[in-house]
């Protein structure tokens, strides 16, 4: 077995590498994206403050330091996310009125200081605690999102075009005359991919990494694993609409509506914090933006193996439904 | 009761059926294959032969009827001792002669070397072209490689010269040859008759999902043909010598005409003055078999 296996997985992994375009384009894609965003979106943050406040809403009327002009209020309710958000800059002071007034300050951050001035003239008494942490710019919040949208497109298209190409030519009904078998044929598929995505993801992540300066928080072992998950269930997302079908429309048609929202929706471009539950509901469904949420957790905050484990857990569930579904419903030939 | 008799056909196919919504492609049909002997299976195109190789292949599961190998249902060990060319097949792009005959060999447990494989059908020096640069006869000469690799018991060719010009055709007739001289047992469909005679020891015909005649060539020819052909050019055959008694089929430029009795027919000819000068008189081929049994009409 594993020999038939090995045999298709070192010609279509020829195959691939033989294809310059295909080879340069894959890479150059997503060099492209990063430099752009980069340059649209990685100029100095707007002038204004933004201070959490814990509790499930902010009134007015409460408090005189809730009464401050260009000072924006958002409640936030989970005390360790307002902190997050505070170390990495995203609010430049979080603010507890419950039993007397209690501030943290990012001492990192020069907005921190001049609002905890305007806090100290509404409440002088307020009692301080000093957190650090460096800003954490939209690109480095961004790289993760490109990285993984690669990933998506890669896995998708990449997986999906190439079976039903060779449905259509029939190079596998040709295979199917062979011993070899629907699950050694997608394993093949799977594996001869996740080693070229991992390459790829692995070139951008030092290539680009190095041009935005960009350092991990978390493990490296840790994000290789993510990354292995992530392909794999992708991929075999991928396998499941190209099992069946032979219609390039069909196919291109059903990516599109898989890669569309997962675009939109998975968090590549914006954090999905604040969106309707609906929204966030329906975003958890798709692989992506599991595997953002566990990355962003990684490189951003040095999150460990606990902290993700239910995102890893959902990647390797979906991997294995994806390609029991899409063994159990693959087609070697046009019916 | 008496054992049954052990079958001495390595192949044999079973009241087969195959339908579709519109349409009965196959329609119960039976034959067995001896080992070591190449078998054609002839038709005008839509008669059923693809079909019903491909559910001899395995490929398509058949509606009702079976097919044994070695006197078993079709399994692992089918497709371990099956060489299969199909009518059309693309590999994968950019893989070389020598890594696709590589490819195919690790999905089988034996067979040959790459090398011997690459010999076999003369493509030592085709070896490090890229197989879609391959042209017609070259590309159907790696396919037959392919079908090679794992030194099948039976070979299946499905029109393989279709669209060959004649001298790669003749090659590849002449590569087919050398296989058959290996006691290999060969499965052929083809609507090329004289590929069917150079070929064929056993020959079916289908037409419309039926097999209409079986045997060797030359005892079909003999059963269906005691006669001879004339052949006339249109121009020399008089609209008054079509009321003579006799067997008459026009083609485009030419009249047919069959008998058993060529020295009569010669003298009501002469007697209605039909000039001569250009009759040639042949024996039948398989070819005016085929049409004899399948209709010489037009089809829609």
């Amino acid at each position: 077995m594993m020999r038939r296996l090995l045999s298709v997985f070192h010609a279509r992994n020829l195959e691939f590498l033989r294809d310059r375009g295909t080879l340069i384009f894959s890479l150059l894609l997503p060099v492209m994206l990063v430099v752009g965003m980069g340059f649209v979106f990685g100029g100095p943050p707007r002038p204004l403050f933004k201070v959490a406040v814990l509790g499930a809403a902010v009134e007015a009327h409460t408090h005189p330091f809730l009464a401050e002009r260009y000072v924006q209020f958002v409640p936030l309710a989970n005390e360790s996310e307002a902190l997050r958000k505070l170390t990495h800059q995203q609010v430049d002071l979080l603010v507890d009125f419950a039993g007397g007034t209690r501030y943290w300050v990012n001492t990192d951050s020069p907005k921190g200081y001049v609002v905890e001035r305007l806090l100290l003239a509404a409440e002088p008494g307020a009692r301080r605690q000093p957190v650090t942490g460096k800003a954490v710019r939209y690109i480095d919040w961004l790289f993760p999102g490109i990285l993984g949208m690669n990933m998506m497109f890669s896995c998708l298209f990449g997986v999906g075009y190439v079976v039903l190409r060779y449905r259509k030519s029939g190079f596998l009904k040709r295979l199917h005359a062979t011993p070899l078998t629907a699950f050694e044929f997608l394993s093949a598929q799977v594996l001869s991919r996740l080693s070229l995505i991992l390459f790829v993801t692995l070139v951008l992540y030092l290539g680009i990494g190095t041009i935005i300066g960009f350092h991990s928080a978390g493990n490296p072992l840790l994000l290789a694993l993510l990354a292995v998950l992530g392909a794999l269930s992708m991929i075999a997302l991928g396998l499941t609409i190209a099992a069946r079908f032979s219609s390039d429309e069909v196919v291109g048609g059903l990516l599109n509506v898989l890669t569309w929202p997962m675009m939109l929706l998975s968090g590549i471009w914006f954090s999905l914090e604040g969106s309707p539950r609906w929204v966030q509901w329906v975003a958890h469904i798709f692989p992506l933006t599991h595997l953002l949420d566990a990355a962003r957790a990684v490189m951003l905050d040095g999150a460990g193996p606990a902290q993700i484990a239910p995102n890893l857990l959902y990647l390797a569930a979906t991997t294995l439904v994806f390609l029991g579904f899409g063994a159990w419903s693959f087609r070697w030939r046009i019916d | 009761m008496p054992p049954r008799p052990v079958s001495p056909a390595l192949l044999e196919v079973r009241d087969l059926v195959k339908r579709y919504p519109a349409t009965t492609a196959v329609d119960g049909v039976s034959f067995s294959v001896p080992e070591g002997i190449c078998f054609g299976l002839l038709g005008p195109n839509g008669a059923g032969k693809t079909t019903t190789v491909e559910v001899m292949e395995g490929i398509l599961p058949p509606t009702a009827g079976e097919v044994r190998f070695r006197g078993e249902p079709l399994g692992v060990r089918f497709r371990e001792e099956a060489g299969i060319l199909f009518q059309k097949t693309a590999l994968q792009d950019f893989l070389t002669v020598r890594q696709c005959v590589a490819l195919f060999r690790g999905l089988y447990a034996h067979g040959l070397e790459v090398d011997e494989v690459l010999r076999i059908c003369a493509l030592e020096k085709l070896a490090q072209r890229e197989a879609r640069k391959l042209s017609g006869g070259q590309q159907q000469r790696l396919l037959l490689g392919i079908a090679l690799v794992n030194d099948p018991a039976v070979l299946f060719l499905d029109e393989p010269t279709t669209g060959l010009d004649p001298q790669a055709r003749r090659n590849f007739w002449e590569l087919v040859q050398s296989i058959k001289a290996r006691r290999k047992t060969i499965i052929l469909t083809t609507h090329y008759m004289e590929e069917a005679e150079l070929l064929c020891d056993d020959i079916a015909i289908m037409d419309r999902g039926r097999i209409i005649a079986q045997g060797p060539p030359r005892r079909l020819l003999s059963e269906h043909f005691a006669e001879v052909l004339l052949e006339l050019p249109r121009q020399d055959f008089p609209e008054a010598a079509r009321s003579l008694p006799l067997k008459l089929f026009d083609t485009s430029d030419r009249v047919e005409i069959t008998t058993h009795d060529l020295e009569g027919t010669l003298r009501s000819l002469l007697a209605a003055h039909v000039p001569l000068t250009h009759l040639r008189i042949r024996p039948p081929n398989l070819e005016d078999l085929f049409l004899e049994l399948t209709g010489k009409e037009l089809r829609p």
